[in-house]
């Protein structure tokens, strides 16, 4: 079976285009009618962030249409990617020099082999067990006794976040669902809308009806209105797009729900890390988004989850 | 004409370090310059280079030490790729005479570059320096700014390249770099050696600390 004319998916990326062609045509008119200065920086970054969307479907749309290798492998580059910002923001030592090497050259492709060959076991423990009993045994091979714990447990946490969390989405075209090899394809798109639209959704909400910060001292742009609206409004979604999971009709609206709040949670997490490292995002690759963490944050604690909780039910996880 | 391989390179760049250029003090005209970096990796001059617009990479060379990158694989990467500058460096132990004279006729061809019409990656330290300082700079830089007067000098401050790759390792880490472009500085009537050099270094340190 082919996912590429599914026409379930067709839909779905033919929804997408109306929603980018939407977005595009208010973003433009709001572009020419508003002027007073302090909207405009709001605006511009609106619009920027419109501009990298079309770019970002495009590519989701296009490897989607080659099939579960090609999907794999944008995720080991976006891992790649992520990891890049999350070491660039870590204090780092001369002395982990050969450390990272491994990481970003070893571990980081190794671990998306075993998921590529479908080598469940491997996949589930080739970084909590071997990549992190090797980091620190690297580092001390390395002679460095420097803040060598604190420098450890950094690189451990960027290896779990950007690649071992991140990996979890692509891992959905493993599992054996009911229906066949084309509804994993499915299951990650419907993953990737209800998260990232939710952050869509909470950050329109937010910008309109926003008054009550969540957490001030980590993310003032995060807001109740922005949570409860937007959240409920991509739970929404999600529930009317349960036709591309799994799951019985009662569990897919609690499933998007609890992805909006690992997703809420996830992007909070890593807004507090950036707040510890004095920065205001990631990195500047997806011009108005920030970096590529600043994007998939979100999913970094929604996809293992999913993916465990999706494993469990289909009686694989006993 | 550029090599068909340098597309290649400039991915495999972005993709190992970003190479992500800030136009703080001027912007990416398409005019005459000589790009003066700090000098801290192997990576600098080619981080540089990718950082540029590409209409400005097409017509910018890098000046490099010819012992360095006279054999091999360097060689090929130097002349068909960057399409280098090749000086030469003083000899540690040669004669003040010998050590004038590889001094001129380096001045003299970078010279000669700029006369083609060529804007310049220059890095007057010298060589590449491990310390978190950037050491004095070279006079050579001076003597080409007299020889040709009006000429801009744009700093350049390059981030994190030591992080990516440190003298001494073969392995390269990705980590974020960018290249920090500031305002020209151009040679003042008469003005001598010593204060230029400062005033260039210090134009290139400020950089650093935005």
């Amino acid at each position: 079976m082919t996912t590429r004319f599914d026409p379930e998916l067709v839909v779905v990326f033919g929804g997408l285009l109306a929603l980018l062609v939407t977005a595009t045509v208010v973003g433009a008119t709001l572009r020419r009618r508003v002027t007073a200065a302090g909207a405009r920086a709001t605006i511009e970054n609106a619009w920027q962030r419109i501009v990298a969307w079309w770019g970002m479907c495009a590519v989701f749309a296009a490897v989607t249409a080659v099939g579960p290798l090609a999907s794999t492998a944008l995720f080991a580059l976006l891992s790649f990617l992520a990891l890049r910002e999350f070491v660039t923001l870590t204090p780092t030592r001369l002395a982990d020099h050969m450390t990272l090497v491994w990481c970003f050259f070893v571990i980081l492709p190794l671990h998306y082999v075993f998921l590529a060959v479908g080598w469940y076991g491997m996949f589930a423990i080739f970084i909590p067990v071997y990549a992190f009993l090797f980091v620190p045994i690297r580092a001390a091979i390395a002679g460095d006794v420097e803040h060598f714990l604190e420098r450890t447990a950094k690189i451990q946490w960027g290896l779990m976040v950007a690649v071992y969390c991140i990996s979890h989405a692509p891992a959905l075209l493993m599992l054996e669902l009911p229906g066949g090899a084309g509804e994993g394809p499915k299951l990650l798109l419907w993953l990737v809308i209800v998260v990232q639209l939710s952050d869509v959704f909470q950050y329109l909400a937010g910008k309109t009806l926003g008054r009550h910060p969540v957490a001030p001292s980590v993310s003032p742009g995060k807001t109740w209105e922005g949570l409860v609206i937007g959240g409920l409004a991509a739970t929404g979604v999600g529930a009317g797009l349960g036709f591309l999971t799994p799951y019985p009709p009662i569990v897919v609206a609690g499933m998007a729900l609890l992805l909006v709040f690992l997703g809420f949670a996830g992007g909070l997490t890593m807004s507090a890390i950036k707040r510890d490292a004095g920065v205001k995002d990631w990195g500047s690759s997806l011009a108005g988004h920030g970096g590529v963490l600043d994007r998939i944050d979100s999913l970094c604690f929604s996809a293992p989850i999913l993916f465990h909780l999706t494993r469990w039910m289909l009686g694989d996880g006993a | 004409m550029s090599h068909p391989l340098t597309p290649v390179l400039i991915v495999a760049v972005k993709l190992l370090c970003g190479a992500h250029a800030r136009w703080v003090g001027c912007a990416p005209e398409e005019r005459q310059r000589v790009y003066v970096a700090n000098h801290g990796s192997h990576l600098d001059t080619v981080v540089l280079w990718a950082a540029l617009p590409p209409a400005l990479r097409a017509r910018t060379r890098p000046v490099a030490a010819a012992d360095y990158w006279s054999r091999g694989f360097r060689r090929w990467l130097a002349t068909r790729i960057f399409r280098a500058v090749l000086i030469p460096r003083g000899v540690p132990g040669a004669s003040p005479e010998a050590r004038e004279a590889s001094a001129r006729a380096a001045v003299e061809s970078t010279a000669a570059a700029l006369d083609e019409g060529s804007s310049l990656i220059l890095f007057p330290e010298g060589t590449r320096n491990p310390g978190a300082d950037i050491a004095p700079f070279k006079p050579g830089i001076w003597h080409l700014a007299r020889m040709r007067p009006g000429l801009e000098l744009v700093p350049v401050w390059l981030d994190n390249l030591k992080r990516v790759l440190p003298k001494g390792k073969f392995a390269p880490v990705p980590f974020l770099a960018s290249a920090t472009f500031g305002a020209p500085v151009v040679l003042g009537d008469g003005e001598e050696r010593g204060p230029f050099l400062d005033r260039l270094r210090t134009a290139v340190v400020e950089l650093g600390r935005r």
